[in-house]
Formats: structure tokens, C-alpha cells, sequence
């Protein structure tokens, strides 16, 4: 019996490259699906599948569904189930709506276009999304009653709440400022979104170098310098590749045109203006970057996949499982917020229909990646990664021209195979 | 006599109207090990957990070094620097050994993460000590042997110095060898001057490593007494049918002289 991990052993060679990195071949299993998925499309659609153009619209389509998915691997990961994000969701946007365009908005309040309005609106629904998701996390811990029974019970509450509070009215337009979290109508641009960019490749390259300097203080095993560098070219190569395809989506000279007008001045002939990253996708960086930390480094997240590998012995280690559930259904529900407010940011309105049928979106995303029902394991990029992939079918079927009644058959078919691939590979390397 | 380590006095728990632990009064020196025998459903099990902190008793008073100890959970049991080896292991099987040696105490950093480095660090220390063999530091402990499994869960216990140990089967799951190295193990922690309750099906097993053994029946202790002044057939006297020899002090389970007589 020899530490896997501890690198040199003798090995074939072909393995020995994927043991040297170290890297999560279940993670490269879903990328290299990703990217065939994608490849195949691009066929299909004669090459308008993988242009900046449909990639950012790509990613700004997953933003919201992927940041309710982050908080759905803690749920799933406890053993419980969600069903109750997409209600929640238009709730919370309800309530965001009616705060800043009924509330703030009155000339005795803040007064129309009021600067602070979106940064109030975000938070009255970051506190209504999170008081939801801790009452319902209470009556799952405290009362004892399934978690799919509650969120069963909140999908059909939580929609129709939002009706009332709307009185079944779309509201909007939503405060200008608000509306930038949508996506298209918010991005960074070309110069600031190359310093993020750089900015990202230098925090994971500082962090990637710090964790073999701590481990190799306490003399545990380091992975082989060149894998050290593969690695970081990667990361690199990654990130500085996705800013540049965000900047190559360059503004539409019609409304570059406009935007010029609005401040009063001319456009220059011949200027190309890149999007650059939306703050959508900045916002959903933050999220998984927050949730990660949470699940690998805090107290909180390894007692949460403590109690989902195996609930009574987190109990007789001294963790508070019930008040653990109102903690990841109180995050559930902020999660909820943030995704409202860059759903309805995104339409410009909050509609009674918004966030239907997105909890079966985000829990397929969680599951597709790689979260496991039975509980205990499950990570934050596999759900964003299984949002990804879940929204790059759907929107590439349409591009392709498939049937709608088909594209949801194809949708159900692939949540099934995921699983069941996921299955045979637990099985076969014995996790 | 010294001040006992532990004193469970009068113990009582029911569950839904059944006496698990009636009237049960047991103590524990240091550097002493005590057997628990019974059948299954004795009641040994459940009166451990109690002093363990995962359930409350419905009555009676527990002493730790002459003083009241109030203990409602694990945590506090904890605080009294009682740990528990679970027959069950107890293990989080997602995780790794050092995230199931550190689970509920894990080390941080200044800034209030979870020092996983430091937590391998000492993990590989104690394992060093306990299981030279084990090398398995980053498989979850699903992926571990029965003993290696064992082995992580008595690293958890002895790791933070405690004073009391409570061994619920430890040697059930284990082969020959693994069960010579828990035998071992328990000599060693006696001679630190540990107190061990160790709950046994196995006669063989608590005269090789009891200094005294108590035998429970139907909820109620039969007997208490020391491992040298009892026989094997004594023993299984007290656990079928409830018979104190004379070597042994009587509690209230015992058959009565005249019943027994009849």
C-alpha cells in the first residue's frame, strides 16, 4: 500500500504525467465534454457556435443559474435537496423590484435614478433571500421535517408570494444602475477587464507558489517543478484567453454610436470597442471564489462535508448539525438574491414567470457536476462547469435549429447519462 | 483509596418506557481498565454514551475526580477530556485522516482557516507513533483497511491527551495482528495513567487487558469485580442468567440467593 500521491513511484509513464499534476481527472473528463460538446456544435452551426459573440452570451446566460449552483452542492452535499431556488428567486427579485422602483425611488425617499438604489435594492433582497432560506433550513433542522417536503412546499409558496407583492405586475424598468448586473448592459471593458485578467493570473499563481512553499516547510511531498510550470502556463493561458475572448466582442457601431451621443460627443470613425467582461460574470468570479474558500478552508465547509459523508459521526464530534442546515439554507437563499438580481437586472424588469423551472437547471447543473445525492461529495467549479455545460446544449440545440419538444428530451437524456457515467467512474476508481 | 477517576452514580435512562440503564452505579480508577460485558442490549452501550455526551441521562449523577460534571454533549464530554472510540468508527468516510483525527477541533491559521498542512503535519506524526505502516494521508478513509480505519480513530482519541477512554468493541473489526497492537496500545495509555472503560463481547479479550470488569443485564449491573478473582465460567454465569459468584460484589441485577436456589 503506497501514498498515492507520493510522486516517483513506479508507475507507467502514461500515468505518471496525470499523477505528476495531480490534477482531478474527473474535472478533465467534464472539460473534455465540454469542449467536444462545443467542437461538435461549432460544426453544426458552421462556425457561429464558438465566436466571442455566443460565448459571451454564453456565459452571461450561466451567470445565474451557476450562482444558485454553487449553494446547491452544500445542500445536495448534506444530503438535502432544494427545490424551492427558482420561486425564491422571483420572490427575492419581486422584492427587489418593488424596493427600487416603488420604495427608493419615491421623489421622498431617494428620488428616481438615485445612485445608491441598486446597492439598497441588492441588499433588502439579500436579506429576504437569506431570512427565507434560514426559516426554511430551521423547520428542515430544528423540526425535523425532509427537505424536500419544505422546498416542495416553498416552490409553490415562494411564486406566489412574488405575485402578491407584485400584485402580478411586471415591474420595471429596473434602476440603470441595477440593470448593469445583467450582463450586456454592464461590462468592465477592454483595459480594465486585461487588469482583472492579470490581476487573477497573478493571485493563482502567488497562491499556487505559496501552497508548495507550505507544504514543502513541513516536508510533505511536492509535485515535480515542470508540473509546477505546466500547471501555471494552463491557469494562465486560461484566463488570460477567456478575457481576450470577452474583448474581442466588440460593441455594435450603431449603439457605440449612441453612447457617444449620450455624453455629447462624436464617435471617431473606424473605433472598435471591445465588451470586455461583464460584471455578471465578475459577480459569479466572486461567488465561486467565496464558496470555494468556504467549502476547502473553513471550519464551516468541512463540517458540512463532514455531516454528508456521515451525519451521525459529525454529531458525535461535537458539530451542530441543525443549526449547520439553517447556515447552508441561509446561504441557499442569498445565493437566490444574488441570482435574482442579475436575472431580472438582466431583463430589465421582474417578471412573475422569472426563475421558473430553475431548480431543476441548477440541481442538474449540481449533480451534472459531479455533486453525488448520496451526499458528502461534491465541488464548486464541477456545478458551474455542469451549469456551463447544461446552457451550451440548450442554446447550441437552438442554434442548430432542433425542435424545442426535442432539445428538452435531449437535455433529460444527457442529466441521466451524466449521472450514470459518473456512477461507473466512482466505481471503477473506487472513490 | 484514591478519589476515582470517574463515578457514574445511579444511572438512569428509558427510551419510550424501556429501562436501557437502570440504577447502574460504576467507577474508574486511574491507570485501570474496566470491562463492560452483556448481551447484546444489556445496556452497556447506551450507559458509555451517556458519559460520552451523546445521550442524556434521565437521572443520576457522574463524578469526575470527586467533582459533579455536568455533560450534555459531546463537546462537553470533550471538556472533560473523556474521548470515545465508537463501535461504528465514527468516521467521516468522504474525508481524509487528518480531517477525521481534527473533526470538531480543527487547527486554523491566524486568520481563522482551516490549517489543513498543520493538521497533515500532526496527522503523520501520531500515525508515525501508532501505525508506522500507514501511509495513506490524502485517500478518504473509505478507501483504508479495517485497521487502518481503527487506527484513525484511536489517533483521534489518544491525540488530545485524554484522561478517560471509552472503547466501544475496539478489536471487532480487526485481524490478529491489529488486535496485538490495540492490546498494546491499551498497556501503554494504563501506564500514562488512563482510565479505559472497554466494552467487550469477548471474555478472552477483557480478562487479557481488564483490571476489573462489570457485567450488565436487562439495563441493571449484575456485578462488579476484579479480573483475578473470577473464572471465565463466573463471568458467563453473570451475563446468561444474572448469577454474582462469590468473588465478585452484587449490584442490584443480581439474581437473588433464594430465586437462584428455586
Amino acid at each position: 500500500m503506497s501514498d498515492t500521491a507520493l510522486p516517483g513511484s513506479n508507475r507507467p509513464a502514461a500515468r505518471n504525467l496525470f499523477a505528476a499534476l495531480q490534477l482531478d481527472t474527473r474535472l478533465l473528463g467534464m472539460i473534455g465534454a465540454f469542449v467536444v460538446l462545443c467542437l461538435v456544435f461549432n460544426v453544426f452551426t458552421d462556425g457561429r457556435f464558438l465566436t466571442p459573440r455566443n460565448i459571451f452570451n454564453l456565459t452571461i446566460q450561466t451567470v445565474s443559474v451557476a450562482i444558485m449552483a454553487t449553494g446547491m452542492v452544500f445542500v445536495i452535499v448534506t444530503r438535502h435537496i432544494d427545490l424551492s431556488v427558482g420561486s425564491l428567486l422571483a420572490t427575492v427579485a419581486a422584492v427587489m423590484a418593488v424596493v427600487q422602483t416603488d420604495l427608493l425611488a419615491h421623489p421622498d425617499v431617494l428620488g428616481l435614478g438615485h445612485p445608491a438604489i441598486w446597492v439598497l435594492a441588492l441588499i433588502a433582497g439579500i436579506c429576504v433571500g437569506v431570512a427565507i432560506g434560514a426559516f426554511q433550513g430551521w423547520m428542515i433542522g430544528y423540526l425535523g421535517i425532509p427537505a424536500f417536503i419544505v422546498t416542495l412546499g416553498g416552490l409553490l409558496v415562494w411564486r406566489n408570494v412574488a405575485w402578491f407583492i407584485t400584485s402580478g405586475q411586471t415591474i420595471g424598468p429596473l434602476n440603470e444602475t441595477f440593470t448593469m448586473l445583467g450582463g450586456i448592459g454592464g461590462t468592465m471593458g477592454e483595459t480594465a477587464s486585461w487588469v482583472f485578467g492579470l490581476l487573477a493570473v497573478g493571485i493563482v499563481l502567488w497562491l499556487q507558489v505559496a501552497s508548495r512553499r507550505r507544504r514543502a516547510s513541513h516536508g510533505f511531498p511536492v509535485k515535480p517543478v515542470w508540473a509546477e510550470l505546466v500547471l501555471g502556463a494552463i491557469t494562465t493561458v486560461a484566463i488570460l484567453g477567456f478575457v481576450a475572448i470577452l474583448n474581442a466582442y466588440h460593441i455594435p457601431q450603431a449603439r457605440l454610436k449612441r453612447m457617444f451621443e449620450a455624453v455629447g460627443e462624436t464617435m471617431p470613425e473606424g473605433l472598435e470597442v471591445g465588451y470586455g467582461i461583464p460584471y455578471s460574470v465578475v459577480l459569479l468570479i466572486l461567488v465561486a471564489v467565496a464558496m470555494t474558500v468556504v467549502a476547502r478552508r473553513t471550519r464551516l465547509g468541512r463540517y458540512i462535508f463532514a455531516t454528508g459523508g456521515n451525519p451521525d459521526a459529525a454529531e458525535l464530534s461535537g458539530i451542530n448539525t441543525r443549526f449547520l442546515t439553517v447556515k447552508i439554507f441561509a446561504i441557499m437563499g442569498g445565493l437566490c438574491a444574488l441570482a435574482g438580481a442579475v436575472a431580472s437586472a438582466r431583463l430589465g424588469f421582474s417578471t412573475n414567470d422569472i426563475g421558473t423551472l430553475d431548480e431543476l437547471r441548477v440541481i442538474a447543473a449540481a449533480v451534472i457536476g459531479g455533486t453525488a445525492l448520496a451526499g458528502g461529495v461534491g465541488t464548486i467549479y464541477g456545478a458551474i462547469l455542469g451549469a456551463l455545460i447544461m446552457q451550451s446544449l440548450q442554446s447550441g440545440m437552438a442554434m442548430v435549429g432542433v425542435d424545442a419538444p426535442l432539445q428538452n428530451i435531449v437535455v433529460g437524456v444527457v442529466l441521466v447519462v451524466a449521472v450514470l457515467v459518473d456512477i461507473i467512474y466512482r466505481k471503477r476508481t473506487g472513490e | 483509596m484514591a478519589t476515582p477517576l470517574v463515578e457514574m452514580k445511579d444511572m438512569c435512562i428509558s427510551f419510550g418506557g424501556v429501562h436501557a440503564v437502570d440504577h447502574v452505579t460504576v467507577d474508574l480508577f486511574p491507570g485501570e481498565v474496566v470491562g463492560l460485558l452483556g448481551h447484546n442490549g444489556a445496556g452497556k452501550s447506551t450507559l458509555i454514551k451517556i458519559l460520552s455526551g451523546a445521550y442524556k441521562a434521565d437521572s443520576g449523577q457522574i463524578l469526575i475526580n470527586g467533582e459533579e460534571a455536568h455533560i450534555h454533549s459531546p463537546r462537553d464530554a470533550r471538556s472533560y477530556n473523556i474521548e470515545t472510540i465508537y463501535q461504528t468508527l465514527a468516521l467521516a468516510d468522504n474525508l481524509d485522516a487528518a480531517s477525521n483525527l481534527f473533526l470538531g477541533r480543527e487547527l486554523t491559521t491566524p486568520f481563522g482557516f482551516v490549517d489543513d498542512d498543520a493538521m497533515e503535519a500532526e496527522t503523520r506524526k501520531i500515525m508515525g507513533k501508532l501505525n508506522p505502516n500507514f501511509k495513506k494521508f490524502h485517500a478518504p478513509v473509505k478507501a483504508l483497511s479495517g485497521g487502518q480505519r481503527q487506527s484513525v480513530a484511536i489517533a483521534r482519541a489518544v491525540y488530545f491527551n485524554a484522561k478517560i477512554l471509552i472503547m466501544d468493541e475496539p478489536t471487532a473489526a480487526l485481524g490478529v495482528h491489529e488486535t496485538q497492537m490495540v492490546a498494546e496500545l491499551i498497556e501503554e495509555l494504563k501506564k500514562q495513567g488512563l482510565g479505559i472503560f472497554l466494552i467487550s463481547h469477548d471474555i478472552h479479550d477483557v480478562f487479557a487487558l481488564c483490571d476489573r470488569l462489570a457485567v450488565m443485564k436487562n439495563g441493571q449491573l449484575v456485578g462488579t469485580a476484579k479480573t483475578t478473582d473470577v473464572t471465565d465460567d463466573d463471568v458467563l454465569g453473570m451475563i446468561i442468567l444474572g448469577k454474582c459468584p462469590p468473588g465478585a460484589t452484587p449490584g442490584p441485577g443480581a439474581l437473588v440467593e433464594e430465586e437462584a436456589a428455586s
